[in-house]
């Protein structure tokens, strides 16, 4: 077991593991929950799952690092998943990019100081009709330009404070 | 009088909801009737409020904003809908529908998702109560009529996939439904889930009697959790009226059908990578054969197909094969749908009979390049696909026709480029994706994209050289011959094509330190047009590396070594005097 810093409450697993209980190829499944539970998936809780469902460390680890979804570190109170599909790409999602690092001091995968803003650049969120687009939180931004990109945030971190 | 909304994906973002919601609240006495829909396609036309009067669409209104929910909900109440003029669709609007034949979109904004009762009104799952009285044997025979291909990209013929999963020797088979939609650009699947999830029951229920399987599994990105949503609500309604689950309709025939959220990671819409991430693995292809008809699912037989293949089924039970195969070119059949997005003036999904041509559908259906540009070219199939230029438009719609472009059919994807798109960006665009994607598992796979991106990057930063051309094709051949999946194996694909017909962009930015289309950075130059110059100072006072000087009311002029290429004076300039060479 590792003896670093974390140490999360592991009995919200307990449901988790009931669950699924008895599937053997519900590994995904479980982590998807855990991270749903924890924000992120901790070192201890990677530990918990293995120990659970009786596979290596190695191996839970490297499922939830082959994933995009699964996040080894926490995120910022709002997620920024700026789309980098390609009718984004040929709408300038490039130049929005760059607006946010402008506005928010943080590129991708990166949370700003204050935890109100996370980045995460993904592929593709399926509006390509509104593109370029953001989604926070449950929302999603579409036809957007540097400028509204950048008014979008500060409202939010306006809000937020 | 009755409003629905559309309320799809894209309906929402575009703002759907909020309208709903305001409509509402005027609407506490319940005066009007309020329903959802699907995704009609017409994504850019979002949000979209169809007014009925009983079963009868009166108005199909267009872009409608919160300040409009007054205007709705009076009108609905009164049924004087002469104030919602500005709102309604325009004739040019509505070609993009009536251009369409619509089979997989069938019900696609038309009936609510969420309610089962609205699907069967529209015959729903009368072609599983059709096919129990078959056997399985004739439901494959009907499907091989209809000339079905896989609609994941592949083409490969669906009854062909069935036979073999059915011969196969097993106890317990499998059947998967592939809707991890990785390409970026398409979004038919989530259309159809979010907007016709029985058909999409109704269809996997058919070919799992086909085949003989009991346990099914819808594989959905992650990404899309409003269609998980509505397949859940799908699949308890479903379960609820004894059309899943055991003894179906007292047939004796049971199946299950299970939805696994997917955990973002393109390569598992290869079929074999997606059934290691079924069974909780990171989704590394496997070597075939075995293929997954006999060896698939936990070693067990299994049969995989895309959403769209499932939401043509029912409609090819119901209205038989040779209705389907009617349609299309000798070895194309049915009907395809795009999702055309990009540079196009109309942007959404598009069915068509296969066999028209790319005009037909980017100039005839999409109305052509918006904002008055030039048409360059079209990519097609996503990262495995590739771009088709101007002078292959009268290209058919056909497997085989695009396959002979370099291009491929792909899932469906259609992104429409004008020429201030860079195809050699694009092509690093693509291999940025696909090295990112590589599950490492070959050598020339994840190697070899992320040394084509290199040299892609290289080249549009203006620091290619000689024969790096030649060398992204040695790289693309070494790659399509060692690669073991599909996603290797395609993965040049951008690269090929837009080398075989934009050459000149290449040579461009090899030897002239030039990009055509002025899109790659490193390669731009502002220049200041004195006639267009009145000297206001604000590109000067905006500039933050201070290369642009010039007195007050004259011609300024930017120092080329100063300047970073940031673009902040083109932004500043009210009287576009600034121009990007």
């Amino acid at each position: 077991m590792c003896e670093c810093c974390e140490k999360s409450d592991l009995s919200k697993l307990t449901p988790v593991f009931e669950a699924f209980a008895g599937d053997d190829h519900a590994l995904i499944s479980i982590l998807q929950k855990a991270q749903d539970i924890y924000g992120y998936l901790p070192t201890d809780v990677l530990y918990a799952i293995a120990e659970k469902t009786g596979n290596s460390p190695a191996k839970v680890l490297g499922v939830a690092t082959f994933y995009t979804q699964f996040r080894l570190k926490p995120v910022g109170k709002n997620l920024i998943l700026l789309c980098k599909g390609t009718a984004c790409h040929v709408n300038g999602a490039d130049s929005i990019e760059k607006a946010l690092v402008e506005e928010l001091g943080v590129g991708d995968g990166e949370t700003t100081d204050d935890g109100i803003f996370s980045i995460k650049t993904v592929a593709c969120l399926g509006c390509c009709s509104l593109s370029p687009v953001m989604m926070i939180n449950e929302d999603t931004y579409g036809s957007l330009t540097p400028a509204k990109a950048k008014e979008i945030v500060r409202k939010i971190r306006e809000a937020s404070k | 009088m009755k409003l629905v909304f559309g309320e799809g994906s894209c309906g929402i973002a575009a703002g759907a909801r909020k309208v709903r919601a305001a409509v509402e609240k005027l609407n506490a006495d319940g005066a009007v009737g309020i329903g959802i829909t699907g995704c009609i396609g017409m994504c850019y036309l979002e949000p979209i409020v169809d007014v009925y009067d009983g079963d009868t669409l009166v108005k199909r209104l267009v872009k409608v904003d919160e300040a409009a929910a007054t205007a709705l909900y009076e009108a609905a109440k009164t049924g004087d809908l002469a104030p919602l003029a500005k709102y309604e669709i325009s004739a040019d609007d509505k070609e993009f529908l009536e251009k369409q034949t619509r089979i997989a979109l069938r019900h696609c904004g038309l009936i609510d998702p969420e309610d089962i009762a609205a699907y069967e009104a529209v015959d729903g799952y009368k072609a599983i109560r059709k096919v129990l009285t078959m056997t399985p044997e004739d439901v494959i025979a009907e499907i091989k009529v209809s000339g079905l291909a896989g609609r994941g990209g592949a083409g490969f013929p669906t009854w062909f996939k069935w036979n073999a999963a059915r011969n196969a020797k097993g106890d317990q088979k499998y059947l998967i439904c592939n809707a991890d939609e990785g390409d970026p650009g398409a979004f038919m699947d989530r259309a159809v889930i979010e907007s016709d999830p029985h058909s999409l029951i109704e269809g996997m229920l058919i070919a799992a009697y086909a085949i003989g399987a009991t346990k099914a599994f819808v594989y959905v990105r992650a990404e899309y959790p409003l269609a998980i949503v509505r397949l859940e609500k799908a699949l308890a309604a479903a379960k609820r009226a004894g059309l899943l689950g055991e003894n179906i309709l007292g047939s004796g025939f049971s199946c299950d059908i299970r939805i696994k959220a997917g955990a973002g990671a393109f390569v598992c819409g290869e079929e074999t990578a997606l059934i290691e991430s079924l069974e909780g693995n990171r989704g590394m292809p496997r070597l075939k054969p075995p293929f997954p008809a006999e060896k698939g699912y936990t070693q067990a037989p299994s049969n995989i197909n895309n959403v769209e293949t499932f939401a043509n089924v029912a409609w090819i039970i119901l209205n038989g094969g040779a209705a389907f195969a009617a349609m299309g070119t000798e070895t194309s059949k049915g009907t395809k749908v795009f999702a055309l997005t990009g540079k196009i003036k109309r942007g959404g999904l598009v069915e068509i009979p296969m066999g028209l041509t790319l005009r037909d559908v980017i100039f005839g259906i999409g109305g052509g390049i918006r904002d008055g540009g030039t048409f360059k070219a079209v990519q097609m199939g996503g990262p495995s696909g590739g771009c088709i230029p101007e002078h292959l438009l009268d290209t058919l719609i056909d497997y085989k026709a695009l396959g002979a472009t370099g291009a491929i059919m792909g899932s469906g994807g259609m992104v429409v480029m004008d020429s201030h798109t860079c195809m050699v960006n694009m092509a690093r665009f693509f291999l940025d994706f696909t090295a990112k994607e590589s599950c490492g598992k070959c050598v020339h796979c994840r190697i070899g994209t992320k040394r084509m991106h290199e040299i892609l990057t290289r080249i549009t930063e203006g620091k290619g050289k000689e024969g790096d051309v030649e060398l992204l094709q040695e790289l693309c051949n070494g790659i399509k011959a060692g690669a073991l999946c599909g996603l290797g194996q395609t993965a040049p694909n951008p690269v090929l094509t837009t080398i075989r017909y934009f050459r000149d962009e290449y040579d461009a930015h090899i030897r002239e330190a030039r990009c055509p289309a002025h899109e790659c950075a490193a390669l731009k130059k502002f220049e200041i047009d004195p006639a267009k110059c009145k000297g206001c100072t604000m590109c000067a006072k905006k500039c933050p590396v201070g290369a642009i000087s010039g007195e007050l009311k004259k011609p300024h002029t930017i120092d080329q070594t100063k300047c970073i290429k940031c673009g902040q004076c083109v932004a500043t300039c009210k009287f576009g005097a600034v121009e990007v060479k």
